[in-house]
């Protein structure tokens, strides 16, 4: 098969705890600039997976390639360097730290020891930040320390941090999850703006959000995958309704 | 080194220093476990370790002065009702130090180090105060005196045999308590999920408390079979907590049989080479060999994959 | 835009590294005779260890129990050209083998063990207080962070670090100079630094060198890195996902605080005048850390006043209550830890931020007008060592 057409080609993944396991012969394939949705019950390994594209997890076996590159093999941080992006599910960003500093450590430059030595906060960066910090509705709190941010002004803060890293595979873990409705309306929107140059893969479990965004769906059944398509065929696929009504 | 020894000699060294290594062993094992019930279950490093065993020793030391002053006749039988003092006085000091300071600092492990290695100071000062700063002995009972000759060149002294039936029996009862009783099975659920725990009714406050305590009351015990060994000074205990943590990460801190594993290495290992070489150059060894192998497998000798 | 600016120092900097400077080079060498000046130098070149601590516990969330092994090697490298340049032949000419130092021919040695002998060079002393430590640091470091063990593992393999090198200091007498450490210095290249104009010189140039180090320390947190220290204190985990190859950080900043510790070290031997194992182990250590915390382990300038003072404290109450001290030196560490985490510096913070916040208030019942700006400036201007709380280590 060619995969050069593939941003995002895993294939045959595993990866068991103790025995357990969570990811069972899983593939599948991303194009270059499609929005995948990855939907399953509880314990399916949606975050599993994701953990395994972006390095937090090894794979027991199988392989993910990233624009052809082997992904299994490389640490997190270089994983980041050649273009993944990753979004946790609960807002993971540095509290002690304010908007600005957050946004700033994202910024791809001075990443060595020596770098961040050097690092000068220079026009080009300052204009990034406050870019960026615009874009997610922050440009007021750019001196707030993070820690005092709301729920979803946390969660916008780390995409953020995830838009000045200009990832071309973003991965999102739910990132709709525990906000309010005005709140989901304006993430949404940011994630409708921010997804349209680049790949991205994302957990959701609100229908009406995966409707609204997704190219294609996958679903994914204790750790392996039970359908695949557009969200109209695999609503309608047997196997889906019964996983989902059987429970 | 071993070319000067014939071959029978080498086999009678082994056998004695390995049963000198035995006293060392359960020591080690004795401390270790009540370490490692707090720091594998609670996450929570109690550098005062050593001087909960010393005041289990002290308390060892009074109640057989006590015996010997007031009903000399039942000397041979003080050393179970030491056991139980030092147990019941260690435990106390624990539930009250796991309420005054360690249920504060629960998310703060470094914190606690540094907070109970103050509580050492003042401990080791107040024994100190209290008893002087020359080491004290007690006098061990008739049938513990005397050893056995298990050949003409191999004698194993009774204590020495006593204090380790007594320690596999601690160890075999911290098992049943942390494995089979309901009390282990919640203080098990606390730990690898607090607030569920919680929900489901455990007062998790009280099973930590209950735990310290528990650790701490083991390691009474522990200074009462101290005594049968050496002799106790106000910072006898601090000559052990290093090993001691080396023995619990060593054996993997979750895993009981690891500890009591990794004890038995460790106090072998450094009990052979002792025959050998000075007393400190086998103690520098065998650190710095468990020190190596930590470096390169810091999960300890026995431990599970487990999702992070 | 301005407040953008990630300025070097601040005003408020300025000011404290000025109060330090003028205590410590005007005030206590105006008013203490110079015994008590040298102990002053004493407790400042722990300060240095201090520091380091504040980088790499405060700032990294890397504990260290073994800092006392690298404060030992840059002390006994100095020791040991100190005590090559007292053991001339001319000067040991009494021994059986003349010419080594005294405690080696106590011990029946009869030549100059082979690490002995670069140790003639100042340079290579020089060298070696300077690269050893940091050097060994790095082999633990690597070893360890690269396999993302951390937190209290590596607090009990530095504090057995520490055990073992004190158990083979002591025992191998013929080549350290054994539980006695290695004494009776007297010059350095020729120059008696026993004499009373020795030590105030050697004490102003411990001075010089503190704020050398601390100025070195103030440049690596106000980098972009001190704020990665941070990150990765607090979330780790994240920071690798950030792009950042979370060890090399923690392996840099435990080799930059093993080096100022062996400075301290070496400051330390040659305003005492010897060097020994008891300034090594496990003990000693932890009490390091004390005065980091005692200080504020967020704050360079706390941790030189912690040393400083606990260090004064225990020299008066071991003079006076001996019995005392231990209670005192325990009550310290457990009120430090559960009352004051953020110790003297925090301390001297929420006192700066309420006379701020008077001020304000007053300035804003003068100016009813725009009674808003007070607490926008509050939050449009922070200082950094405040914004950042105390760190919940997991």
């Amino acid at each position: 098969m060619e995969q050069k057409d593939f941003v995002l080609a895993v294939e045959g993944l595993s990866v068991s705890f103790d025995g357990f396991k969570a990811v069972n012969d899983l593939s599948f394939y991303v194009d270059e600039g499609e929005i995948r949705v990855i939907i399953g019950p509880n314990g399916a390994g949606k975050t599993t997976v994701l953990d395994l594209i972006c390095g937090r997890t090894k794979a027991t076996d199988g392989s993910i390639k990233f624009r052809n590159k082997e992904l299994t093999r490389m640490k997190e941080h270089q994983i980041v360097h050649a273009g993944v992006g990753r979004k946790f599910q609960n807002p993971s960003i540095y509290e002690d730290l304010t908007v600005f500093e957050n946004l700033e450590l994202s910024f791809p430059r001075g990443h060595s020891v020596f770098g961040a030595l050097t690092f000068r906060r220079d026009k080009q960066v300052i204009d990034k930040v406050t870019e960026v910090a615009e874009m997610i509705f922050l440009a007021d709190l750019l001196h707030q320390r993070a820690d005092l941010l709301s729920h979803g002004q946390k969660q916008w803060l780390e995409i953020g941090m995830l838009l000045i890293q200009d990832p071309a595979l973003l991965m999102l873990d739910e990132p709709v999850a525990g906000m309010s409705v005005a709140e989901r309306k304006k993430t949404a929107e940011l994630l409708n703006r921010i997804t349209r140059d680049r790949s991205v893969l994302v957990i959701e479990h609100d229908m009406q959000f995966v409707e609204d965004i997704a190219h294609r769906v996958t679903v994914l059944h204790q750790g392996r995958l039970l359908s695949e398509g557009s969200l109209e065929r695999v609503k309608n696929d047997p196997k889906v309704v019964e996983v989902y009504l059987g429970h | 080194m071993f070319a000067d020894y014939s071959s029978s000699e080498l086999l009678a060294i082994f056998a004695m220093q390995g049963f000198a290594g035995l006293s060392l062993f359960s020591i080690f094992v004795l401390m270790a476990l009540g370490l490692a019930i707090i720091f594998g279950q609670m996450g929570v490093i109690n550098m005062a370790h050593g001087e909960f065993m010393i005041l289990g020793a002290y308390m060892t030391y009074l109640t057989s002065n006590l015996f010997e002053a007031l009903m000399p006749g039942l000397y041979g039988a003080y050393f179970i009702v030491a056991m139980v003092v030092a147990f019941v006085s260690a435990g106390a000091l624990g539930a009250l130090v796991e309420w005054a300071m360690i249920r504060r600092l629960y998310h703060r492990p470094l914190d606690t180090l540094l907070a109970t290695w103050g509580l050492s100071l003042i401990l080791q000062q107040c024994y100190r105060s209290i008893f002087g700063a020359r080491e004290v002995g007690v006098s061990l009972p008739d049938w513990l005196m005397g050893s056995v000759a298990v050949t003409d060149m191999i004698e194993i002294p009774i204590n020495g045999l006593f204090v380790m039936v007594l320690t596999l029996l601690i160890a075999a009862g911290v098992y049943y308590l942390m494995y089979r009783s309901n009390w282990g099975g919640q203080v098990r659920a606390v730990v690898q999920n607090r607030p569920m725990a919680g929900a489901v009714g455990i007062n998790t406050g009280k099973v930590d408390r209950m735990t310290f305590a528990l650790g701490c009351g083991i390691a009474g015990v522990a200074g009462s079979a101290f005594t049968m060994i050496g002799s106790t000074g106000p910072t006898s205990g601090q000559l052990y907590i290093v090993d001691t943590f080396l023995v619990v990460v060593f054996g993997g801190a979750a895993s009981l049989l690891g500890t009591i594993a990794s004890a038995f290495t460790i106090s072998q290992a450094q009990s052979t080479m002792e025959f050998f070489l000075s007393g400190s150059m086998a103690k520098v060894l065998t650190l710095l060999v468990v020190v190596g192998i930590l470096m390169l497998r810091p999960q300890g000798l026995f431990s599970l994959k487990i999702r992070r | 835009m301005n407040a953008l600016k990630n300025n070097l120092f601040k005003r408020q900097d300025l000011i404290n590294y000025g109060l330090l400077a003028i205590l410590l080079v005007l005030i206590l060498p105006l008013t203490l005779d110079i015994f008590r000046l040298n102990l002053v130098g004493k407790y400042l070149s722990y300060a240095f260890v201090a520091v380091g601590l504040v980088l790499c516990w405060g700032y990294g969330g890397i504990l260290s129990l073994g800092q006392g092994v690298f404060f030992g090697i840059g002390g006994y490298a100095m020791a040991m050209f100190l005590k090559l340049e007292a053991s001339s032949p001319e000067a040991t000419a009494i021994q059986s083998t003349p010419g080594i130092p005294d405690f080696m021919d106590w011990n029946q040695l009869t030549a100059l063990p082979w690490f002995w002998e670069p140790f003639h060079s100042l340079g290579f002393t020089t060298l070696a207080i300077l690269f050893v430590a940091p050097l060994f640091a790095f082999i633990v470091a690597v070893a360890m962070f690269k396999r993302r063990v951390g937190g209290v593992y590596f607090a009990i393999i530095t504090q057995a670090i520490a055990a073992i090198l004190t158990i083979l200091i002591i025992g191998q007498q013929g080549y350290t100079g054994g539980v006695n450490g290695i004494t009776d210095l007297r010059t350095l290249m020729g120059w008696d630094i026993r004499t009373d104009s020795a030590k105030y010189i050697l004490y102003f140039f411990c001075v010089a060198m503190l704020f050398a180090c601390l100025l070195l320390a103030h440049l690596v947190l106000k980098s972009k890195l001190g704020r990665l220290l941070v990150a990765i204190r607090d979330r780790e985990d994240r920071v690798r996902f950030s792009g950042y190859d979370v060890s090399s950080f923690k392996i840099f900043v435990f080799c930059f605080a093993a080096m100022l510790s062996a400075i301290g070290g070496a400051m330390f031997t040659l305003q005492v005048g010897f060097m020994s194992p008891t300034l090594v182990g496990i003990v000693p250590s932890i009490e390091m850390v004390i005065f980091c915390a005692l200080g504020g382990r967020l704050s360079i300038i706390g941790a030189v006043y912690g040393a400083l003072l606990v260090n004064a404290a225990k020299t008066t109450m071991s003079e006076a209550f001996p019995e005392l001290w231990l209670f005192a030196m325990g009550a310290l560490f457990i009120g430090v830890v559960l009352a004051f985490p953020n110790g003297l510096a925090g301390l001297y913070q929420t006192l700066l931020q309420k006379v701020k916040e008077r001020r304000a208030a007053a300035a804003a019942q003068k100016t009813p007008a725009t009674p808003a700006i007070a607490p926008r400036n509050a939050t449009s201007d922070p200082e950094p060592a405040q914004g950042i709380g105390v760190p919940s280590q997991s």
